[in-house]
Formats: structure tokens, C-alpha cells, sequence
């Protein structure tokens, strides 16, 4: 069972949203419903489901209304109409007693601008959450500077938070939300506030924190390759409304629409694309049934200068070139094994298209893509470049 | 001529403040005798009785370190009593502090929890703005006439006009602190699950210090001011010798009261202003 259902939830702010929400029925765009009622739309009819322990990132660009939404989530914006379920607990029903109950014990949230107290230390600000809950001082000092430990601000924590770097601050903000013991964190544009370096190094450190802790994070970001580097599965949004949902690898390969598809064109599609996106099927010979001739016979078909041997199982021998087979064919060999070379340039499936390009690079012929030791598919240069530029890759066409 | 006579406003106040009068006779009599000896013990059984020398001393001591150790403010405090105490006014200058001591704590006591009920409430807060706007407008002089009617003379109907006109800044200020702290903390504390009071005392209530205290401040200055105001309705203490040298012309005596007044005035302002710190400032 999922961890969060979204079904069908909006939002629309201004006065008598109730009655706007029919337009929404209706299928009429933000645009027509504020020139209609005067009423925005924050979310549109978003449905969708977490599940426990993955990364599901929101993504859209301002004013598409996704904090909107993870503020729908924990309800401090209160849904128009829909329903969000929590471990099955529908959280637009329950009353005031029971969502304080839900926000002290399921979620915590991360801010944009990290929202640390003050005047509070680093330490009083970790401890806030179970100091809201009650829980005596031994314990939550204890926890309090566990989750500071993890989030490498140890040594810190009798320093007020002004007295740290944004990078710092929201580690702060990320220990706060921990010491909690979450099941869900809930990240608002956790680390569009700081600068590019520091991004970085924030999204490699929430990676590795979440090896460890497999917490359900609903990640809300702007920058799509944030987005693709964090996410196990991505929401994109559009002027409130959901435009699609998948994993970055069909998001990019298969945009849902124009509007994604435009999107997706600026990514640096490098770090997301992989071996297997990219590969084609490879024309071989069989190393038991075929000779020099078939393969000369192939390759000069195909117009290639080498050509992939496999077994009858596809397991991966080597390869020849043309001008040791047409040296065979001449001296009248009957098998390819003498020729065979097996210092095969091969990659695996889910190698990045950044690593391929440094043995792509040295390559004398097309890399290989190779799974336990059979022939998957084959790499050549002409098929990166397309990939890099956004085209797709007909998989079964073959190589030139 | 008259379309519409005259309205006897003037007549249903007097009529309403003589039914307020004897409708809570027993209260304000409660308040005038009770709080009235205390206000008196207070200052000649409590403040008079310490010796001159050593409150100086410790007014000093007090400034040294509430001013991170200069000697500016500590070298004030210490000749500017001095002096007075050299006028002979000591006692007056004792009288004058009480006043201003009861008129602005319970101008804090009353101001803040409404302060804090506006900020909580916009409705509240629209009914408050306007009255507020009347309690600091209306010339401080009127208020000495229902005090007269409710507590007679002397220091408590002094106090009671001081609080009416002292009280708005608390509560302006309180409900400015409050509404200014950013919606990215209630926010997140809301999204921690805190209750409405401990949203209040651990995130509102701490963020709006400043400011509140700025309100504090404001007020203390305001009930000082009352104080030559209040002293023709009988409060005792400098205000009085003011009066005195204004009805016999003795320019000097209403200047060396008045003196008295400024120095205790500055002091007042120096030392709450230097307690207005707040945590996490530093940086």
C-alpha cells in the first residue's frame, strides 16, 4: 500500500472556491476560471501515489502550484476538494487534535528558506518537534544532537543560526525535521536557496542519508536536474495541474506532451541517459555456424569495419574486423576463431552516458553492452551524439 | 437655523459615567483604599526607606552593566540622582517613580494580552485600531475627569488616567511584533504540530520580543509624561512642584521639578532600552 494518496485534490483560492471547483470538473484552464470567478487555481484535480521508502519529486516551474501542494499534504493550506491519505487516513477529514497528532508523528517539512528559530540555538532548534511533543529534555537533547551528528553539525550546537552559512542552515533545517523520526519528509525547494557547489554537495548528502534511513521523501524542486538526480520517480506540474508522472528515464525518453517535451530539451541529458537507452541491437555472427565469408558477406551489407561474434546464446566472444576476415577469406579459413580479438571495449546497461563517453572515446570499435556476459546491444558514436541532442533512439534499427 | 437640536452627548456620558460611578461603587472603593495604601506603602514604607547613598550605588552598579560596562550611561544615573537628591526632592522624585511604575505595569498587564488578541484576530483587531486611535488622541486632561468621579483624588486616580493614556503603544506594538514574525516560521511550526499556545510562547511571544519591548518602552515614556497631568488631580511627586511653581510664577522651582523629570525620564529610557536584547541577535 502506498505511504501518501493524492486523489483528485484542488485547490483554489479566493472567495466562493467551492463553486469554481465545477469549472475545474469542467476542464476549463487557470486562465478561464480567474477570468470567470476571480478565483486562482493553486492545484488541479492532482492524483497520485508515494510509496514507502522512494524519492517522488515534484517538479514544475513557479507559480505551477506544487508548494501549494506539499502544503496541501500536511494541510497548511487547506484542500478545496480531494482527499490525501496517510497510511490510509484520509488527512482532509480529520480534526484539528488528530492533524496535529498526524503532523507530530508522520511528517516534517523542509523550507525553502530553511525557517530555523531565531533565537533558538542549532540545538533548540533540532529539538523543537519533540519538544512540541512533549518528550522530556534527556530524550530529545539525545536525539536532537543524533540528528545533528547525521547531518555532519555536531560541533555546533550551541551557535545560533545566524551564525551559519546557508548550506549549514539547512542541515539544520534537515536535522530538525529528522529528529522527528519521520515517516515522511516533505521537502519544499530544500536546497533551491543555496548556491550551485553547495546544491550539489546537499543532494549527494541526502542521497546517502537516505541509503541509510529509506524515508518516504516527497521532494518539491524547480530545477529539473535536481530533479532527475534525486528522483526515483518525478510529478511534473503545470499551472496546477499534473502533466506526468514517471521515472526520469521516461520522462525523458517519452515526454507526455509538447509541454514536457520542451522541458526536458535544456537537460544535460549525460547524466541521466545510460547505456541502455542508447544502444542498439548489434548485427553478429555465430561463432559455431559462420565463417569468413558470412561475416565478409555481412559486414560489406552493412557497411561496417567490424563486426560482434556471439554463441548461438548470445554470450559474448569478441569481435573481428574486415580486414583480418577478408585475410581469412583469402587464405580460405573455415573458422573465425583464429581472427577472434577479445579485448572488447563493453560497458554495462545502467552506465551513464557520461562514463561512455571516455571509452567511446578510445574505442576502436563500437562499445559493447554486456549483461553476465551476453551481448545486449552496441553503443557507436552517432547514437550518443543523437541521444545527447535529444533525438530518440529507434533501438532495433542497426548500426552504421 | 437648527435641523437636528443639539445631541446631549455631553449629558449621556455624565449620565453614563455616574451610573459607572455607583453601579461599581464597591470596586472602585475597593481599589481606592486597598491599592491606594499599597501605591502609598510602596513609596514612603518601601522606597523612601532606603537610604539615598546606596540606592544611587545600586542604580549605578545596575546601569554599569546593563550598558556593557561603559561609564556613560553609569556616570548619568549616579550625578543625575544625585542632583536631585541635592534639590531635596527626593521624596517627590520617589513618588513620581511609583507612579509611573504601577501606570506602566499595568499598562503591560492589560496591553499585551490584547496585543496579543489582535494579532490572533482580524476582526479584533479593526475594533481595537479605532479606539486606540481615541485613547491617544483624546487630550490626556479628560481622562482626569471620570478618574476623579471613579477614585476621588490622590495617586490612584493618577494611575488610572496614566494607564488609559500609556496603554496603545503595549498593545499597538505587541500586535505589530506578533504579525510581523514571517510566515515561513509559522509555517513551520504549524507544521511540527504545535498548539496554538505554544505556537504563541515558543515562536510568536520570542520573535516579537523586540518589538513588544520597543511598545514597553513607549508606554513607560507616555506614563512619565502623565505625570504633571496627573498631579492636579493630587498624585504626589514632581509633577506636583511643577504645579506649585506654575500657581505662585516661581520659574526656578518649576524648572529644577521639571529637570528632575527629564533626568528620571532619560534614565527610564536608557535602562529599558538596554534590556531590549534579544537571542540569537549576535551574529
Amino acid at each position: 500500500m502506498p505511504i501518501i494518496e493524492v486523489k483528485d485534490l484542488s485547490k483554489i483560492f479566493g472567495r466562493h472556491a467551492k463553486k469554481a471547483t465545477k469549472y475545474l470538473d469542467e476542464g476549463l484552464s487557470k486562465e478561464e476560471i480567474l477570468a470567470k470567478t476571480g478565483n486562482t487555481v493553486g492545484v488541479n484535480r492532482a492524483s497520485f501515489d508515494v510509496e514507502e521508502g522512494e524519492i517522488f519529486v515534484i517538479m514544475g516551474l513557479s507559480g505551477s502550484g506544487k508548494s501549494t501542494l506539499v502544503r496541501l499534504i500536511n494541510r497548511l493550506i487547506e484542500p478545496t476538494e480531494g482527499s490525501v491519505y496517510i497510511d490510509g487516513e484520509d488527512l482532509a477529514k480529520i480534526d484539528k487534535q488528530k492533524l496535529r497528532e498526524v503532523r507530530r508523528q508522520k511528517l516534517s517539512m523542509v523550507f525553502q528558506r530553511f525557517a530555523l528559530f531565531p533565537h533558538r540555538t542549532i540545538m533548540e532548534n533540532a529539538e523543537f518537534g519533540l519538544e512540541v511533543q512533549g518528550v522530556d529534555k534527556e530524550e530529545r537533547q539525545k536525539k536532537a544532537k543524533e540528528s545533528l551528528e547525521m547531518v555532519g553539525l555536531g560541533d555546533y550546537i550551541q551557535q545560533f543560526p545566524g551564525q551559519l552559512s546557508g548550506g549549514m542552515q539547512q542541515r539544520v533545517g534537515l536535522a530538525r525535521a529528522l529528529a522527528n523520526d519521520p515517516e515522511v519528509l516533505l521537502m519544499d525547494e530544500a536546497f533551491s536557496a543555496l548556491d550551485p557547489l553547495i546544491r550539489k554537495e546537499m543532494q549527494d548528502e541526502l542521497l546517502e542519508l537516505q541509503e541509510s534511513m529509506k524515508k518516504t521523501i516527497l521532494f518539491i524542486t524547480h530545477d529539473l536536474d535536481e530533479a532527475l538526480r534525486i528522483g526515483d520517480r518525478i510529478a511534473l506540474m503545470k499551472d496546477g495541474r499534473i502533466v506526468q508522472i514517471g521515472t526520469p528515464e521516461e520522462i525523458l525518453v517519452n515526454p507526455a506532451n509538447e509541454y514536457v517535451e520542451k522541458f526536458v530539451e535544456d537537460v544535460d541529458r549525460s547524466k541521466v541517459l545510460t547505456a541502455e537507452h542508447i544502444m542498439k541491437r548489434p548485427e553478429t555472427v555465430d561463432v559455431e555456424k559462420h565463417g569468413p565469408r558470412t561475416a565478409l558477406e555481412r559486414m560489406r551489407k552493412e557497411g561496417l569495419s567490424s563486426i560482434y561474434v556471439t554463441d548461438a546464446k548470445r554470450n559474448l566472444h569478441g569481435y573481428v574486423t574486415a580486414d583480418d576476415v577478408a585475410e581469412a577469406a583469402k587464405n580460405e579459413e573455415k573458422s573465425l576463431k583464429t581472427i577472434l580479438r577479445s579485448e572488447v571495449p563493453q560497458v554495462q546497461k545502467g552506465t551513464s552516458m557520461q562514463e561512455i563517453f571516455t571509452i567511446i572515446h578510445d574505442a576502436p570499435v563500437p562499445v559493447a553492452v554486456v549483461e553476465e556476459g551476453k551481448l545486449l546491444g552496441i553503443i557507436v558514436r552517432g547514437s550518443v551524439l543523437a541521444a545527447l541532442a535529444g533525438n530518440e533512439v529507434n533501438v532495433n534499427e542497426n548500426n552504421s | 437655523m437648527k435641523i437636528i437640536p443639539k445631541l446631549p452627548v455631553a449629558e449621556w456620558v455624565s449620565a453614563a459615567t455616574e451610573w459607572t460611578t455607583d453601579t461599581f461603587e464597591f470596586l472602585f472603593d475597593f481599589i481606592k483604599e486597598d491599592f491606594g495604601r499599597f501605591i502609598e506603602f510602596f513609596a514612603e514604607g518601601l522606597l523612601m526607606e532606603i537610604p539615598i547613598w546606596l540606592f544611587i550605588v545600586v542604580i549605578g552598579l545596575i546601569a554599569f552593566f546593563i550598558s556593557g560596562k561603559r561609564i556613560g550611561l553609569t556616570a548619568f544615573s549616579v550625578i543625575g540622582l544625585w542632583f536631585i537628591q541635592n534639590q531635596e526632592l527626593w521624596p517627590e522624585l520617589m513618588n513620581t517613580f511609583t507612579l509611573v511604575v504601577f501606570a506602566s505595569l499595568i499598562s503591560v498587564i492589560i496591553g499585551v494580552p490584547f496585543g496579543i488578541w489582535m494579532a490572533k484576530s482580524k476582526v479584533v483587531q479593526s475594533i481595537l485600531t479605532p479606539i486606540l486611535d481615541f485613547m491617544q488622541t483624546m487630550p490626556a486632561f479628560v481622562y482626569l475627569i471620570p478618574a476623579v468621579a471613579f477614585f476621588s483624588i490622590g495617586m490612584v486616580p493618577g494611575v488610572f488616567a496614566s494607564v488609559i493614556f500609556a496603554t496603545p503603544p503595549t498593545v499597538r506594538f505587541t500586535n505589530l511584533g506578533i504579525r510581523q514574525v514571517s510566515h515561513e516560521l509559522i509555517e513551520a511550526s504549524d507544521a511540527f504540530g504545535t498548539t496554538g499556545m505554544q505556537k504563541l510562547f515558543k515562536v510568536q511571544l520570542p520573535m516579537a520580543k523586540k518589538t513588544i519591548m520597543a511598545g514597553i518602552n513607549q508606554t513607560v515614556m507616555l506614563a512619565l509624561s502623565m505625570v504633571v497631568i496627573a498631579s492636579m488631580i493630587g498624585a504626589k511627586g514632581l509633577g506636583q512642584t511643577v504645579i506649585t511653581g506654575l500657581q505662585r510664577a516661581e520659574v526656578g522651582t518649576g524648572f529644577v521639578a521639571g529637570l528632575g523629570i527629564v533626568i528620571l525620564a532619560i534614565i527610564i529610557d536608557r535602562f529599558t532600552q538596554n534590556l531590549n536584547t534579544q537571542r540569537g541577535d549576535q551574529a
